[in-house]
């Protein structure tokens, strides 16, 4: 993917110093990981220990544990997600209004931590699933705020590595997680409630953690010391540079064709025998984790912008390969590989860059109107590609999947934003004067 | 606040949180442990030979035994006319079951590194493994046909973190006599109101098979909506046949099915009630029992048939005429997947 990332934008004025990897050996300000970044790293790798310790025992749980039949739970799932995305932005506004990202971020993670011991006594299909919705509230509340105090807490030119670095850790939780609780299912048979007490347990210490080792600064008053209005949220797309990021996540997720698609036709177009199917998404979290940080660095250094590009490319790269198909051995691996890397290169770095676009008071907002946006372009495009699927087979829905991803990806080379973190060269990109000092160029509405 | 202080606290919240976790891992399984030991009033159960031959003595049930103990979840057998009596043990584990025409269809779960798998075991009379096939996820339904050539299960896909919720069913197909093994009914073609159907949502489970050893039944759920669809192995086609219809099982007579339907305005967790279909006339009439049944009912002959409900160990079975008439009675405590032989 990195030959294809060389290949996605005309390269301008060039990377100085490619070479100069390590952080102390580079002259300027290349700062230690601020501890803020690990801080909040070590809380979502134990939340996510916590919650995909749920998730994997679930279907078991609710098939051999309670006799229920899962069918019906997935049609739930669609609400979920449109539930989520307004959260989010509530959670984003929130934590700008009052400047205190932390206390938001508190309180979804404090949520998602009641819901745990909550599933001991939900017995029922509605009940369990009004828990879960619990659950991805306190979820959508805190991704937005934790987002922007990972931003605010990194020196501009380094948030491609401080969001790596979370986004890392955050995903050895989820791998780490489902091993925890299939452990203790081997050490005590049909033990699901010891899952949820000791998920409990680890998402009290994940909350814990943040209570104690997250610094609560409050960011800066604004330039008018009046606290951010909703008006002056909403102006957010007012911002020539955001509107392009948000535009772009738009435009792309809408070709990503999603995890569960993926899987499938990865199964369908290389034949892996049935029961290696669950574990597909764990090689693509494996690519993710090893990736985030030395592609979340090489977008510090070569902008943010080409390697969140070069993601897609990437993900055009696994399309391809599914759409050829064949048998070699090899071919599974280098899907879930360029998946992970699609994962590795966008995710982190689409908030460096849209951290980059939007002034300090507007972080919180900013991001959640970026997820938001990307959220919902995904969720429409997998029910597109169903559709899809459903009136001209797998492939060619593939097919077409490629097709546009590749226009878009190629729109998005023009779209691409000036100023901000998403520039070509890396000294410029990275040092927008972000303080509430320095407003950019479009003043809030 | 100190960092020491804020390190000390944290110290001290890790210990006690721990304590909590490891205490609720040891009561459960202690109480995992608790299940390995005989359960005063239970059935009394003793290791013995078990043959899913239909003429090996008398009229039989084997199952799979729920009762606590050290044979638990193994394949049992006691004849049909005393079922409370005393079993006789396998020792062969199975989680679903089905047999006939002295084949078996054994779903098991292997114990794993970390996580179990599962695996579909064909089983011959004297439960002799005749072939195994690794399992994509949770099994839940199982049937052999009545002549022994054919078996089907069906398995719960999904719960991985990134596909979310959603979960799918994948119901296979096996021929004995020809080995032609299908991994997924969705391959074969879909006629819906006398139109071929596609749809990436299509989700197969709960076959029964016919007598003809060819045409089954079973459940088709697509955009939201469950279907009764009848298959033809040969021509590799599914036919639907009606709506809001789960988990048929075909009488011995072949003429009629009893399924379980989602009866509008019962609770969304137990939706389901039992009714028999008259495949001549297609009218269907409700049985008498009140509860919400998620099981496929095995019939016992052309006028009763057995299910299981949610027991103190695990499931209990009971029967009820298939006419409309009578009350469920409790046909045996602590046990689940019958098959009739003999």
């Amino acid at each position: 993917m990195y030959v294809a990332d060389s290949r996605g934008t005309p390269a301008p004025a060039v990377t100085p110093e490619p070479q100069a990897v390590a952080p102390g050996i580079r002259p300027g300000r290349r700062a230690a990981l601020a501890p803020t970044v690990l801080a909040l790293g070590t809380v979502s790798l134990i939340t996510d220990v916590s919650s995909e310790m749920v998730t994997a025992v679930l279907p078991l749980y609710l098939v051999a544990g309670l006799g229920l039949t899962p069918l019906g739970f997935g049609l739930l799932d669609g609400l979920y997600n449109g539930v989520s995305a307004l959260v989010r932005l509530t959670g984003g506004h929130l934590g700008d209004r009052f400047g205190r990202h932390k206390a938001l971020a508190g309180i979804g993670y404090g949520l998602s931590a009641l819901c745990k011991p909550l599933l001991l006594l939900a017995h029922t299909l509605p009940a369990i699933g009004a828990v879960l919705a619990l659950d991805r509230t306190g979820k959508g509340l805190r991704t937005a705020p934790r987002d922007a105090l990972i931003s605010l807490s990194a020196a501009p030119e380094d948030r491609g590595r401080a969001f790596g670095v979370h986004r890392a850790m955050d995903t050895a939780g989820a791998l780490i997680g489902p091993i925890l609780a299939f452990l203790i299912l081997r050490g005590a048979a049909e033990g699901y409630d010891a899952v949820f007490t000791v998920s409990a347990c680890v998402a009290a210490l994940g909350v814990l953690v943040l209570v104690l080792f997250v610094p609560g600064r409050r960011t800066a008053p604004t330039a008018t010391g009046a606290p951010v209005s909703l008006r002056a949220s909403f102006g957010l797309l007012g911002r020539r540079d955001l509107r392009r990021i948000s535009l772009c996540a738009l435009l792309l997720g809408l070709c990503t064709v999603s995890d569960a698609f993926v899987f499938l036709l990865l199964q369908h177009s290389t034949g892996i025998a049935d029961r290696w199917f669950a574990l597909l998404p764990l090689g693509t979290a494996a690519a993710f984790f090893l990736l985030a940080l030395p592609l979340g660095r090489l977008a510090d250094r070569i902008g943010r912008w080409r390697v969140f590009l070069g993601g897609h490319l990437a993900l055009l790269a696994a399309y391809g390969i599914l759409l050829v198909g064949g048998d070699q051995p090899a071919l599974p691996y280098a899907v879930l590989l360029l998946h992970g890397a699609f994962y590795a290169a966008t995710d982190g770095v689409l908030m460096a860059t849209a951290a980059g676009a939007v002034p300090e008071e507007h972080q919180g907002g900013g991001l959640a109107l970026v997820q938001t946006g990307q959220a919902l372009a995904r969720f429409a495009a997998s029910l597109g590609f169903g559709a899809a699927w459903t009136f001209w087979g797998a492939r060619p829905a593939l097919a077409v999947a490629a097709v546009l991803l590749a226009g878009a990806v190629a729109l998005c080379v023009r779209l691409r934003p000036q100023d901000g973190a998403g520039g070509g060269a890396a000294p410029e990109a990275g040092a927008d004067p972000s303080g509430p000092e320095a407003p950019v160029a479009d003043p809030a509405v | 606040m100190t960092l020491h202080r804020r390190i000390l606290i944290l110290v001290s919240a890790i210990a006690l949180l721990a304590a909590v976790g490891a205490l609720a891992v040891v009561r459960a399984s202690s109480r995992a442990d608790e299940k390995n030991q005989v359960q005063a009033g239970g059935p009394p159960i003793t290791r013995g030979e078990v043959t899913l031959a239909p003429g090996d003595g008398g009229r039989r049930i084997v199952f799979r035994n729920m009762a606590w103990g050290p044979h638990r979840d193994e394949l049992s057998t006691v004849p049909a006319d005393a079922p409370e009596g005393a079993r006789t043990a396998s020792a062969v584990s199975c989680l679903r079951f089905h047999s006939a025409g002295g084949t078996g269809i054994c779903l098991q779960a292997e114990k794993g590194g970390v996580q179990d798998s599962y695996k579909a075991v064909v089983l011959d009379a004297h439960l002799k493994e005749v072939s195994s096939h690794p399992l994509a996820g949770i099994p839940t339904r199982a049937r052999v046909s009545p002549g022994g050539h054919l078996v089907a299960w069906t398995v719960f896909v999904g719960g991985d973190s990134y596909a979310g919720t959603n979960f799918s069913t994948r119901t296979s197909l096996l021929d004995l006599r020809t080995g032609r093994f299908d991994a997924s009914l969705e391959d074969f073609a879909i006629h819906k109101d006398g139109k071929t159907y596609r749809n990436a949502d299509v989700n197969f489970w709960g076959v029964t098979f016919a007598a003809d050893e060819q045409t089954f039944y079973a459940t088709l759920a697509t955009g939201g909506q469950t279907y009764l669809v009848r298959g033809d192995l040969t021509a590799r086609t599914v036919t639907t046949l009606r709506e809001n219809l789960e988990c048929p099982s075909l009488s011995p007579d072949g003429t009629r099915l009893v399924f379980k339907k989602r009866v509008p305005g019962l609770s969304p967790d137990a939706p389901w009630r039992l009714y028999v279909l008259d495949l001549a006339t297609m009218a269907e009439t409700p049985l008498a029992e009140e509860r919400s049944v998620d099981d496929q009912v095995v019939w016992t002959d052309d006028r009763t048939v057995v299910y299981s409900l949610p027991g103190d160990f695990g499931a209990d079975l009971y029967s009820l005429p298939t006419d409309g008439s009578g009350a469920p009675a409790r046909y045996m405590t602590s046990a689940l997947a019958p098959a009739f032989l003999g």
